[in-house]
């Protein structure tokens, strides 16, 4: 009889990898976005003021 | 901000730096998916090869998810309630980047632990859901993920909302006790708990051991998830100033 609850076990674990799987891509796609448009614009020659040196703050709220 | 290189720096505030933070977050990110990988590997592993309960069956095997989500949709709240202050008292921009990445991560560990939990109820309680106060108690954690990631993406300036974001948190932190306890002051279908207890666990070592490897493992994935967001969200807030100069620049001219 046990084994009728293998579609539970199955479900529990099938909708854990589907949601961390999106989870984890949806964060390594969106940090290749805002890499590539950081990239984008320092190449226009745009640069934060405090790059060089370290100071914190510029543009950070 | 002073200068930094003129005086010595305090190992926070090294870290508190953005520009230093992505360079220290940055070597630590691959070994900390590495180690996810392999704790979540291995604990898989000793799950699968966990004996089944003699009461449960296989169910037993959702615990190893369950268990974790559950302790780590508290967490996430709790790391960012740590946040809170940090953007509150000393109005660190990294402590609200904080909050707003680890939101999402903490609202997909809250859902899993809900789904996991109804279909390991179907079978054991014979119910997908129960309005009892455990229950009800993590839903309304999910709906606050829900409310402050609405809050902090709300404005198109990032960071814009920090300190109602941060007091949001602040709040919504008063359910934690009451998801810890619930089990304890109320009358719950939900058992209460088997593993933080006074009196140790009353887990078999054979359940015991893959649910702290599992927990060990989806911890150390939030950990990587959440810097890996947090990089993005400092990188986010650069592309917002650049692009407003460039706009500034393009009006000037």
């Amino acid at each position: 009889m046990h084994s009728d609850y293998f579609a539970f076990v199955a479900a529990a674990y099938g909708a854990t990898a589907i949601v961390l799987l999106a989870l984890f891509a949806w964060i390594r796609l969106d940090a290749r976005a805002q890499r590539r448009a950081l990239a984008a614009l320092e190449a226009r020659g745009l640069r934060r003021r405090s790059s060089g040196a370290p100071p914190a703050g510029e543009g950070q709220s | 901000m002073s200068d930094l290189s003129l005086s010595k720096p305090s190992r926070f505030a090294i870290l508190a730096n953005p520009t230093r933070f992505l360079e220290l977050s940055g070597r630590l990110q691959p070994w900390l998916y590495g180690l996810a990988a392999l704790l979540l590997a291995a604990g898989l592993v000793l799950g699968f090869l966990a004996p089944e309960d003699y009461q449960q069956g296989r169910t037993v095997r959702i615990m190893f998810i369950h268990v974790p989500f559950a302790w780590l949709a508290m967490m996430a709240w709790t790391v960012m309630s740590a946040s809170a202050l940090g953007t509150l008292v000393w109005r660190h921009p990294i402590a609200d980047v904080s909050i707003k990445a680890a939101a999402p991560i903490g609202a997909a560990f809250t859902f899993l632990c809900l789904f996991t939990g109804s279909v390991w109820g179907r079978p054991m309680w014979g119910t997908w859901w129960v309005w009892d106060a455990r229950l009800t108690s993590v839903f309304v954690l999910f709906i606050m993920y829900l409310g402050l990631i609405a809050l902090s993406r709300a404005e198109e300036e990032p960071g814009r909302n920090a300190r109602a974001a941060a007091v949001l948190v602040l709040v919504g932190f008063v359910n934690l006790p009451i998801i810890k306890f619930s089990v304890d002051w109320w009358n719950t279908l939900h058992q209460p708990a088997s593993v933080l207890r006074a009196g140790g666990p009353t887990l078999d070592p054979a359940f015991l051991w893959p649910l702290l490897v599992c927990a060990a493992g989806f911890t150390t994935l939030f950990f990587a998830l959440h810097l890996n967001a947090m990089r993005t969200e400092i990188l986010r807030r650069r592309v917002f100033a650049l692009q407003r100069l460039a706009a500034r620049r393009a009006e000037a001219a």
